[in-house]
Formats: C-alpha cells, structure tokens, sequence
C-alpha cells in the first residue's frame, strides 16, 4: 500500500534524511579519527539540527522513533502509515 | 539494543515496475556479498575484535541493515503491481510459485541466504581484510546491476549505495592500520 503525503511530509523527509547521512559519516569517521576536534565539533551541531528537525516533523506527521525516543498523540500513532517502503 | 526509526536512509524512487530488475536486485538482499550477510558478519565480528574498532564493526553493521532496507523497498516496489505472467515472463515465476510477492533471503539464481557466507576467523586482521574483500565485493555488485538498469530513479539509489561500500572498504583500511599501530607498541616482558 503506499499512501500519499503532503508535499511538505516529503520535503521535512528528506532535509531529516540529508542530515542523519551527514551524522552516519562523521561518525564512521570519527570512529577511526577520535581526536578531530573540528569534525566533533560538526557531529554536534548537525546532532543537534537533526533533534530541532525531527521534532518539527514528528509534531505533524507523528513519531519516527518507538521505545521512548518519541512522545505520542491519541490514539497512538506509532502504528500508522506509511512505512519507509511505501513513502 | 537497537531502535527502529521510520524512514529510509536515502529515498528509494523506482520509475515503472520492473520484476526483471527486482530478480537482480535480490542478489544484494540474500547473496552472499549482500547488505545481509554484511550486516550479519560485522556484528557478529565485533564481539571479539580489539576495542580500538568495535565501534567501526558496531556501526557499520547498524548502517547495512538500513542498507538492506532500502534494497527490500526497491524489490517491493518493483514488484508490488506486477501481474503472475510479468513475474513469470522476468525469471521470477520459481519465486513466485513459493512466496507469491513476498520476499525472501536468497540470491538473484534463488539460492537461499547460508551462514557459510560469512565468516568470524578471530584473528583481527584476518577478519577485517574480509570486511574490506566483502565491501569492495558489494560495489562490484552495484555496478553490474547499475550496468543492466535502465531505470534512472532506481540507479540514483543504486549509486548511493555504491558510495557506501567505498567509505565502508576506506574506514575498514584504517581500522587495519589502528590495529597495526598498536601491536608496533606492544611491550614484552
């Protein structure tokens, strides 16, 4: 089943997307280079942008995360469509 | 402990169905280069790897699972509206006759997924020249199946996940040389 979206679901998803792959990558780099301060410093801030944007997305179009790591609206809505494969 | 969070890594768009390509495709998904067996041996690995680069193994193995996502959702996706003499037509009758449109473990020749893929030797280097023979493996695979794609939607993902095992086989190289460094320091007593 896929579902369609508003427009601006799939713009917010994909400014989340751009920056958690900056976030993978530092990461893995900072995994074999743990004294680049500079790099760190990156990591922390595009941490902290990719908090900011999921809490704009997660107040319209419901929680990305389970187990804790999203708060939830009545009725819970963690269950709800569309999965990642049908976006 | 792991979380699941609801969106892909990288947007997986496909241009028209396509079972021929999804047959292809489903070497990365059970194959014995895929994201699986990738995800599989480095998380399996890192348990008795130097602590210097569990982290790498740790991470690296969280990423390929969203790696073999994204493969699921393009199978899916170019499968999903395919009607049985489509399936059967692209090679996929085989498959279609034991799972319908579900997916499954196996390679593109419908060999199914086997531990025998991958392996956990112990010995630091040995174990992580294998990750880096598995990662340049992977690429070599992309590329072949990019080579036979004509769908451009499909190939931009295709090619993102191409760029991946390339920094994947890069760290890993580093994580060879971490490990080198360190056993110049060992002191004997």
């Amino acid at each position: 089943m896929s579902k369609k979206m508003p427009p601006e679901y799939y713009q917010m998803l994909e400014e989340i997307q751009a920056i958690d792959f900056v976030i993978v990558e530092l990461n893995l780099y900072l995994d074999t280079h743990p004294d680049d301060t500079a790099a760190i410093k990156q990591f922390n801030e595009a941490t902290k942008r990719s908090m900011e944007l999921k809490a704009e997305f997660e107040k319209k179009f419901g929680p990305l995360m389970h187990f804790g790591y999203s708060f939830s609206n009545y009725p819970f809505n963690w269950k709800d469509t569309p999965w990642p494969w049908q976006v | 402990m792991w979380y699941y969070e609801k969106k892909l890594q990288y947007p997986v768009r496909v241009s028209t169905c396509n079972p021929r390509l999804a047959k292809f495709l489903i070497e990365q998904y059970g194959g014995a280069d895929g994201e699986l067996a990738a995800a599989l041996r480095y998380l399996n690995q890192r348990y008795t790897i130097p602590d210097k680069v569990v982290g790498l193994l740790n991470d690296i193995g969280t990423e390929e699972f969203a790696h073999l996502e994204m493969i699921a959702t393009m199978v899916y996706k170019l499968t999903k509206d395919a009607s049985p003499e489509q399936l059967r037509d692209a090679g996929l009758g085989d498959h279609y006759a034991d799972h319908d449109r579900a997916l499954f473990y196996h390679n593109a020749a419908g060999v199914p997924f086997t531990a025998t893929y991958i392996q956990a030797k112990g010995d630091p280097i040995t174990d992580l020249y294998e990750d880096i023979a598995a990662e340049e493996k992977a690429r070599a695979t992309y590329q072949w199946i990019i080579d036979m794609s004509d769908d451009p939607d499909l190939n931009d993902a295709l090619k993102f996940l191409r760029e991946r095992e390339i920094v994947h086989s890069q760290r890993f190289r580093e994580a060879v040389e971490i490990l080198k460094e360190d056993r110049g320091k060992k002191k004997y007593f």
